[in-house]
């Protein structure tokens, strides 16, 4: 018999069983079909929820691979202070460096306090616009800063949540404005005379900290310009790189960012973005992933044991048929297969159902909205989810239907034909 | 008589028991059957007929003693061998019927063609459609058994085991489920078929009825195999055991 024949007539044989057996079938489908999307579902909210919060992640250390360039002076002042660096030469050597190796995404970031006529504190960074994309600030109201906001007469504000609600939520086009009393530290750690300045509200983003703890973004130019160059002595300087070849790269820049800065100044980088954690050791995902994992092969085994034990009653019912069979001609390999087939080619059809539920379920407005509510790029459901699904119901098939294939062959056929 | 298909030469088939003497259920059976033979044999229940019979279709193997089938000694076949000889050209015929339960009478039929390679696969709708047909069941091709008398049922299981053109029928008390009528017009079938198609024909029975349409007849008695005269004896003639 021709290969060809002998899988077609596998095949056939595992559909007619199928179709004789629908009550037998549809049990499976139904325990398969739910474990199979149970999986399913665990394994795509795992990785959706680690897109989310790969997203969180990137709000914190930045997107990857993302490296901080700083320098300080190694020479010792004569009183023992630590000396402040120019911050002028600082942000121009930074300048030359990103520039010279094609980096399209840096900023400087400042921290610094502001002072509410209200009273209370919020913590103001004073950044370039690309820190929005290099750190996926959320933008909930109006928008992120652009170029032409550093031209505009009073300087343009974004500030958290709870702030806005305390300004009454005005709309951003009524172009509010805020009152702020600015000051920083200085490289010693003493804080600097406060500024007074005006700053017209552009974007609103989400609250990090708790209710009371407001927070905002200003631009880096405006600040120096209102508060002077000491800002930029204590400022951090960022650049967003490829991935790829990151650590060549960073160590390039940090060489060209000393060379451009006067003798005596050191020059350091590091990087700040989750993937380096990852590289270093310190997987945040691991435990989640751990714990995801075990629930779904828990339920698998789960619908797995149920297939097999429908499975194993099934083919003591159908002893007398396989005894039939063999003395037709159906040799112990093909009764095995057959019996492997059949819970496979079950198994497969009631996962691919189970996997389409779990698609349609999780686009749900009401699933997408609950769970990935505030992110700005809602993961979609992952394809490598619905194969590994797919090849896991397979695969629970296969295992499910090996025991009673093994029974089907050990059956006599004399023994099988007087059952 | 031409090359035999089936050569059974001091067969002896002994079944171990727990607590007993092993049971000895054939002695020393010789046997030759060749294509066209029409064979019976006849014997008590428990007389060791359809051991001797699932032995002569490869089902079940000889404790000592030779059986070749086409001149191939069986010691000398894998399994696999075994279970494709059987395929190829043996074709069962049982008592019970055992057609598959929720199958219609066309897929029992085409059954035997799933084991088969080339054109038949293929063709086996067709080929089960003409053999029902020739069986006299071309108008109930799609019937489940349970909706098919006892002499329908077994008209399917005869059209079963010619479908792949056996060169051996073995029919394990073909009428012991059907009344004498119907018992009689199957074996009518049956012989008539068999002869068309060249194959030989082994018949178990207890019915000197169907024995007698035989071209050669055997009593198996105490496991041992004796020839006699396949013509109705008197004493027999006036019933049907």
């Amino acid at each position: 018999m021709s290969a060809l024949t002998s899988v077609a007539g596998s095949l056939a044989e595992a559909w007619q069983e199928l179709r004789v057996h629908r009550l037998r079938v549809l049990l499976s489908l139904v325990v398969v079909a739910v474990s199979v999307a149970a999986f399913t579902a665990v394994v795509a909210l795992g990785q959706m929820l680690s897109q989310g919060f790969q997203e969180q992640m990137e709000r914190g250390g930045g997107r990857p691979a993302l490296i901080s360039l700083t320098a300080y002076d190694a020479g010792a002042d004569p009183s023992g202070a630590p000396k402040t660096p120019d911050g002028t030469a600082l942000d121009a050597a930074f300048q030359r460096t990103t520039e010279r190796f094609g980096v399209e995404w840096t900023s400087r970031v400042a921290w610094l306090d502001a002072q509410l006529p209200g009273g209370g504190f919020a913590g103001m960074q004073a950044v370039d616009p690309d820190f929005g994309v290099m750190r996926r600030v959320p933008i909930v109201q109006g928008r992120w800063f652009t170029d032409a906001d550093a031209d505009r007469l009073v300087p343009a504000v974004v500030i958290s949540e709870n702030w806005w609600k305390s300004l009454g939520s005005p709309a951003m086009a009524a172009h509010p404005t805020v009152e702020l009393s600015l000051s920083t530290w200085a490289p010693d750690g003493t804080q600097t005379a406060p500024v007074q300045a005006e700053a017209v509200v552009v974007g609103v983003t989400t609250s990090t900290d708790g209710p009371d703890s407001y927070a905002g973004y200003v631009i880096y130019e405006d600040i120096v310009a209102i508060a002077g160059p000491t800002i930029s002595a204590n400022a951090d300087r960022q650049a967003w790189i490829p991935l790829e070849g990151a650590d060549e790269l960073m160590e390039a820049l940090r060489v060209s960012f000393g060379s451009s800065l006067s003798s005596g100044m050191q020059a350091e980088a590091y990087r700040t973005d989750y993937v380096f954690q990852q590289e270093q050791g310190y997987d945040p995902f691991g435990p989640m992933f751990l714990v995801l994992g075990g629930i779904a092969s828990l339920i698998l085994a789960l619908g797995g044991l149920s297939l097999l034990n429908i499975t194993l009653v099934t083919v003591r019912h159908r002893i007398r048929e396989i005894g039939v069979r063999r003395s037709f001609g159906a040799t112990g390999a093909r009764v095995f297969i057959s019996v492997m087939l059949e819970s496979v080619v079950a198994t497969v059809i009631a996962g691919g159902i189970g996997i389409v539920v779990v698609i349609l379920g999780l686009r749900l407005p009401i699933v997408t909205e609950t769970i990935f509510m505030g992110l700005q790029e809602p993961p979609a459901f992952p394809m490598s989810a619905a194969i590994t699904g797919l090849l896991v119901s397979a695969g629970v098939g296969a295992l499910a239907g090996l025991v009673p294939a093994l029974v089907a062959v050990r059956v006599r056929p004399i023994d099988a034909i007087r059952y | 008589m031409s090359d035999p298909i089936v050569r059974a030469a001091g067969l002896t088939r002994t079944v171990e028991l727990p607590d007993a003497e092993p049971l000895r259920i054939l002695r020393g059976v010789d046997l030759e059957v060749a294509v066209g033979d029409h064979v019976s044999i006849m014997g008590r229940s428990g007389s060791g007929k359809s051991t001797l019979l699932n032995i002569l279709g490869l089902l079940d193997a000889p404790t000592d003693g030779t059986l070749e089938f086409d001149g191939v000694p069986l010691q000398r076949m894998s399994a696999g061998r075994r279970d494709r000889t059987r395929g190829r050209n043996v074709g069962f015929v049982f008592q019970q019927f055992n057609l598959l339960p929720g199958r219609t009478a066309l897929e029992n039929v085409e059954m035997p063609l799933l084991y088969d390679g080339g054109r038949s696969f293929w063709r086996r709708r067709t080929l089960a459609a003409e053999m029902l047909e020739r069986v006299g069941l071309g108008a109930r091709l799609e019937q489940m058994p349970d909706r098919l008398s006892g002499g329908e049922q077994q008209r399917v299981a005869i059209a079963r085991a010619l479908i792949r053109s056996p060169r051996l029928i073995l029919a394990d008390e073909p009428t012991g489920a059907l009344d004498v009528e119907t018992g009689a017009v199957i074996m009518d079938l049956l012989d008539h078929i068999a002869t068309q198609a060249g194959a030989a024909l082994i018949t178990i029975t207890h019915d000197p009825h169907v024995a007698a349409r035989a071209q050669r007849a055997y009593r198996l008695a105490d496991g041992v195999l004796h020839e006699t005269s396949p013509v109705l004896e008197p004493a027999a003639a006036g019933g049907v055991a």
